[in-house]
C-alpha cells in the first residue's frame, strides 16, 4: 500500500511551470528516490509534500487519506540547504524545533538524550551552532529531522558535507529508520547511493515525470542485451552472427569482454561458445548504472 | 496557536538574554534621568569659582556699592580707578573682569563694558544689568523729587509670571504649561519613532537571519509562514514593551532618588512651597523680606513647581491609552512591512532600496510632530494625525495639547483598517519571499507575489 501519494500535481510560478501533472506513489517502508537535474522541479515537489507551498491543482494523500495541515507532525524534512539558528545553543534549538513539530518538552528531552547519545554528540548540547563544524551541525540537523518519529521522512541530499565515516553512520541510521517503519523520500544527485539505497525512483525533468519504477526493473529495461564476460588469462573473442564484441579490457591477468547479443540468441549459446575459448570466471548481464541511465534519459529529452 | 506561542517564546527569550539588551535596558534610563536631573542640579548649585570683578567709574561715584555681591561674584569698587591701568595690570591683579561704567550711562545705556578674558555667564550679566537698571531708574525717579520714594518703590515692585490654564469641554479649568506639553509631545513623538524603528528593523533583521541561515525552510515545514511572521513580530513587541516598562520604572526611580538627594540640599522644597502661592507677592505692602528674595532669587524653582503641577494635570489616562494603542498598531503595521522587506532580500545591504519608501513616512511624521509643537492645530498636523502611516507619531505629539475625541476616534479607526490591510499584504509577500534565493527582488516582483496562491 502506498503511504504517500501525489496525483496530477501541477504548480506554476508566474509564467514558469515548475511541475506539470506529476504523480508519485511511495510504498510503505520504501526508500523512494526523487531524481532529476537541477531546476527540474524536485524542490517544488518536496515543498508541496511538506505543505510549504500548495499545488495549483492535484491531490496529496497520506495513509490513503487526504493530506491535512496537521499532518506536518508525521513528516520529517531535511532540506538541501540546511540551516539552524547560528547563535542558538544546540540543545535549545533541537528542543525548539521538536516543539514546533508538536512534541511536548519532556518527550522531546527524552528523545533528544537518546539520539544525542546514539550519534555521540552529547557534549555539544550547550554549544552554539556557529561553534560547530559543518558536518557537526548536519548531525544535529539530522537528529532534529527524525526526532518526532515521522512516518514519512524526506531527505534532500543527506550525505553532502559528511566525511565518509559520518556518511556511513547516517546511511545506517536511515536504514535503521526504515526498519522501524519509516518511509523515506530521498532526493540526490549521487547515483551510487541511489543504486545502493533506493527501491523505487521517479525521475523528473523539465517539470515532467520521465522515468519511474523500481531501480532493478529500470536497470534491466535499459540493459539492452549486453553482457560482461570475465576470463582468466589472455583471451580474445571474435564476434559472429550471435553476438558482437563491444569492448575488451586486459589487466591483472584477466580479460573483461563486453558483448551484445543479436536478437533471438540464447545466453546459453554465448556461454558455451565462450567456454571453448578460455577459462570463464564470470558471466553477467551488463546493467547500466543509474548514472548512465540518468544521463541518457535527460539528454534524450533535449 | 500553541506553535505561535512557542515561536513567541523563542523570539522573546533569545533577545532578552542578549547582553546588548541588558546593557541598553539598564543604561538608557540612567542616561535619561541624568538628562532630566543634571541641568536642574547644575542650575541649582552652581558652585563656580568666586569671580572678583573690579568696578571702575569715570569721574563719579554714582554706582558705588550698587551692585550687590552674589554667591559667585564679588564686586570691588575702585576709587578713582583708571581703566587703562587696570587693563595693563589685569594678568597680575587676579580679577575675573573689569566693569567699566562711563558717566554717560544715565543717558546712553550702552556706555558700559565688562572686560574679561572669558565669556562671562549669562547670570552674571543679568545680575549686573538688573542692578544698574534699577539704580538708574531710581536716580531718574529721584530727579522728580517725590517724597517717600523708597517706600513707594518697595510697594510698586512687582513680579509677573503668566499662568496658562486649559479649559475642557466641561468647563473645568486646569493649570497647564505649554512647556510641559511640548516636552511631552517631543518625548512621545520621538519615543514612538524610536520604538517603531528599532523594533521594526529588529523584525527585519530576524527575518533576514532566518532566510540567510536557511533555517526558515525547516521551520515552515512545521508551521505556516504567517505563524512564524506573527510569532516573530509579537515576540519582538513584547521585548519592546518589557524594555519600555523597565525604562519607565528605572527612570522614575532614578529621578526620585536624585531629586531627594540633589535637590533637597538646596532647600528646593521650602521655596517651591512658598513660590507656589505667587499671589502673596501681589498682596502689597506687607511683603516679608525672605519671600521677595525667594521669588527673586529662584525664578527657575518657581518655574519648576509650575511644571510639576501642570505635568500632573495632563490627561494621563488618555495619553497612556493612546500610546499603547498607537505603539501596538503602528508597530505591527511597520513591523509587518519590515518583515516583508526582510523576506524579499538575501542580505541586509539589499534592504536599502525598500527601506527608503518605508522610512520617508516615519521621517515626515517626526518632522510634522516637531512642527506640531509650535502649532498643534495646523491643517498639516491635523491630516497627518489622521493618516495611518504618520498618525502614531503625530497624534501622540498632539494629544498633550488637547485633541477632540472624534479626531482620536477617526485616527484610531483608520489605523486599525490600514494595519489589517498591511499585515495581510505583508504576509503574502513574506510567504513567497522567504523561499526565494539569489534573485534580485524588485517592487514589481513583490507585486506579483501578492497575487500568488498559497
Amino acid at each position: 500500500m502506498a503511504l504517500f501519494e501525489a496525483r496530477n500535481v501541477t504548480k506554476q510560478y508566474g509564467n514558469q511551470l515548475a511541475l506539470d501533472n506529476v504523480s508519485i506513489s511511495v510504498p510503505e517502508k520504501c526508500i523512494y528516490g526523487l531524481l532529476g537535474p537541477n531546476g527540474a522541479g524536485k524542490t517544488t515537489l518536496i515543498r508541496i509534500i511538506n505543505q510549504i507551498t500548495g499545488p495549483d491543482s492535484g491531490e496529496l494523500f497520506i495513509d490513503g487519506r487526504k493530506l491535512l495541515p496537521s499532518d506536518v507532525q508525521y513528516i520529517g524534512y531535511l532540506p538541501e540547504e540546511r540551516g539552524l539558528y547560528k547563535k542558538m545553543k544546540v540543545g535549545e534549538q533541537a528542543l525548539y524545533l521538536a516543539q514546533l513539530k508538536g512534541l511536548s518538552k519532556a518527550e522531546a528531552m527524552k528523545r533528544l538524550r537518546y539520539w544525542f547519545r546514539k550519534l555521540e554528540i552529547t557534549d555539544w548540547w550547550g554549544k552554539k551552532i556557529e561553534e560547530l563544524s559543518k558536518g557537526m551541525a548536519q548531525k544535529v540537523q539530522f537528529v532534529t529531522t527524525v526526532l518526532h518519529e515521522p512516518k514519512l521522512l524526506i531527505f534532500d541530499e543527506p550525505f553532502t558535507g559528511f566525511d565518509p565515516v559520518n556518511a556511513h553512520t547516517i546511511k545506517n541510521e536511515i536504514l535503521f529508520l526504515r526498519e522501524r517503519g519509516a518511509t523515506i523520500i530521498f532526493s540526490t544527485h549521487n547515483m551510487e547511493s541511489v543504486e545502493e539505497l533506493c527501491d523505487n525512483i521517479t525521475l523528473i525533468n523539465k517539470a515532467k515525470t520521465i522515468l519511474e519504477g523500481s531501480v532493478d526493473e529500470i536497470r534491466n529495461k535499459w540493459a539492452g542485451n549486453e553482457y560482461d564476460l570475465v576470463f582468466a588469462g589472455d583471451v580474445s573473442l571474435n564476434g559472429n552472427h550471435n553476438f558482437s564484441v563491444l569492448d575488451t579490457k586486459k589487466d591483472n591477468g584477466k580479460s573483461s569482454i563486453r558483448l551484445r547479443c543479436a536478437a533471438g540468441t540464447e545466453t546459453n549459446q554465448i556461454v558455451s561458445h565462450a567456454l571453448e575459448h578460455g577459462n570463464l570466471i564470470s558471466f553477467n548481464p551488463a546493467l547500466p548504472s543509474m548514472n548512465e541511465i540518468f544521463i541518457r534519459v535527460v539528454e534524450s529529452g533535449k | 496557536m500553541n506553535k505561535i506561542s512557542v515561536i513567541i517564546k523563542r523570539e522573546y527569550i533569545t533577545r532578552v538574554r542578549k547582553k546588548s539588551f541588558i546593557i541598553m535596558t539598564i543604561l538608557a534610563p540612567l542616561l535619561m534621568a541624568a538628562i532630566i536631573i543634571v541641568p536642574t542640579a547644575v542650575m541649582m548649585n552652581q558652585e563656580g569659582d568666586l569671580k572678583k570683578i573690579a568696578v571702575v567709574e569715570d569721574d563719579s561715584d554714582l554706582f558705588r556699592d550698587v551692585i550687590k555681591n552674589t554667591k559667585d561674584a564679588e564686586f570691588v569698587y575702585i576709587n578713582n580707578g583708571n581703566v587703562e591701568e587696570l587693563k595693563k595690570s589685569f594678568e597680575s591683579s587676579g580679577y575675573y573682569g573689569i566693569l567699566y561704567i562711563s558717566p554717560k550711562i544715565v543717558d546712553t545705556p550702552n556706555a558700559i563694558q565688562l572686560i574679561s578674558k572669558q565669556q562671562p555667564p549669562i547670570g552674571l550679566l543679568q545680575h549686573i544689568e538688573g542692578s544698574l537698571e534699577k539704580e538708574i531708574e531710581k536716580q531718574k525717579l529721584l530727579a522728580y523729587q517725590i517724597e517717600n520714594l523708597d517706600e513707594i518703590m518697595k510697594t510698586v515692585e512687582t513680579k509677573v509670571s503668566i499662568q496658562t490654564k486649559k479649559i475642557d469641554e466641561t468647563g473645568e479649568v486646569k493649570e497647564t504649561s505649554t512647556g510641559i506639553s511640548m516636552a511631552l509631545a517631543y518625548i512621545f513623538g520621538f519615543l514612538m519613532y524610536m520604538l517603531v524603528f528599532i523594533f521594526g528593523s529588529q523584525v527585519m533583521r530576524g527575518v533576514i537571519e532566518e532566510k540567510t541561515s536557511r533555517v526558515v525552510e525547516v521551520i515552515i515545514s512545521s508551521v505556516k509562514p504567517v505563524q512564524l511572521m506573527v510569532g516573530k513580530i509579537v515576540g519582538i513587541a513584547l521585548v519592546g514593551l518589557t524594555q519600555f516598562l523597565i525604562w519607565i520604572v528605572l527612570t522614575m526611580a532614578t529621578v526620585t532618588v536624585l531629586k531627594s538627594t540633589v535637590l533637597s540640599k538646596t532647600g528646593v522644597d521650602k521655596i517651591v512651597m512658598e513660590a507656589a502661592a505667587p499671589q502673596n507677592i501681589m498682596a502689597g505692602s506687607q511683603l516679608d523680606e525672605t519671600q521677595v528674595q525667594a521669588a527673586a532669587v529662584s525664578p527657575e524653582l518657581q518655574e519648576f513647581s509650575k511644571l510639576f503641577n501642570s505635568a500632573m494635570n495632563q490627561p494621563w489616562g488618555l495619553i497612556i491609552f493612546a500610546f499603547i494603542f498607537y505603539f501596538i498598531t503602528g508597530y505591527l503595521l511597520y513591523a509587518s512591512v519590515f518583515a516583508a522587506i526582510g523576506s524579499a532580500v538575501d542580505n541586509e545591504t539589499e534592504t536599502q532600496q525598500f527601506m527608503l519608501p518605508v522610512t520617508i513616512p516615519i521621517i515626515v511624521a517626526l518632522m510634522v510632530a516637531m512642527g506640531t509643537m509650535q502649532n498643534p492645530e495646523s491643517p498639516l498636523a491635523f491630516w497627518c494625525s489622521l493618516i495611518p502611516l504618520t498618525s502614531p507619531i503625530v497624534m501622540m505629539a498632539r494629544i498633550p495639547f488637547g485633541v477632540p475625541y472624534w479626531q482620536i476616534a477617526v485616527s484610531m479607526a483608520l489605523m486599525l483598517v490600514t494595519f489589517w490591510a498591511f499585515v495581510w499584504m505583508a504576509a503574502k509577500i513574506y510567504r513567497t519571499g522567504i523561499l526565494m534565493y539569489g534573485k534580485k527582488t524588485s517592487w514589481k516582483e513583490m507585486w506579483k507575489w501578492l497575487r500568488y496562491s498559497g
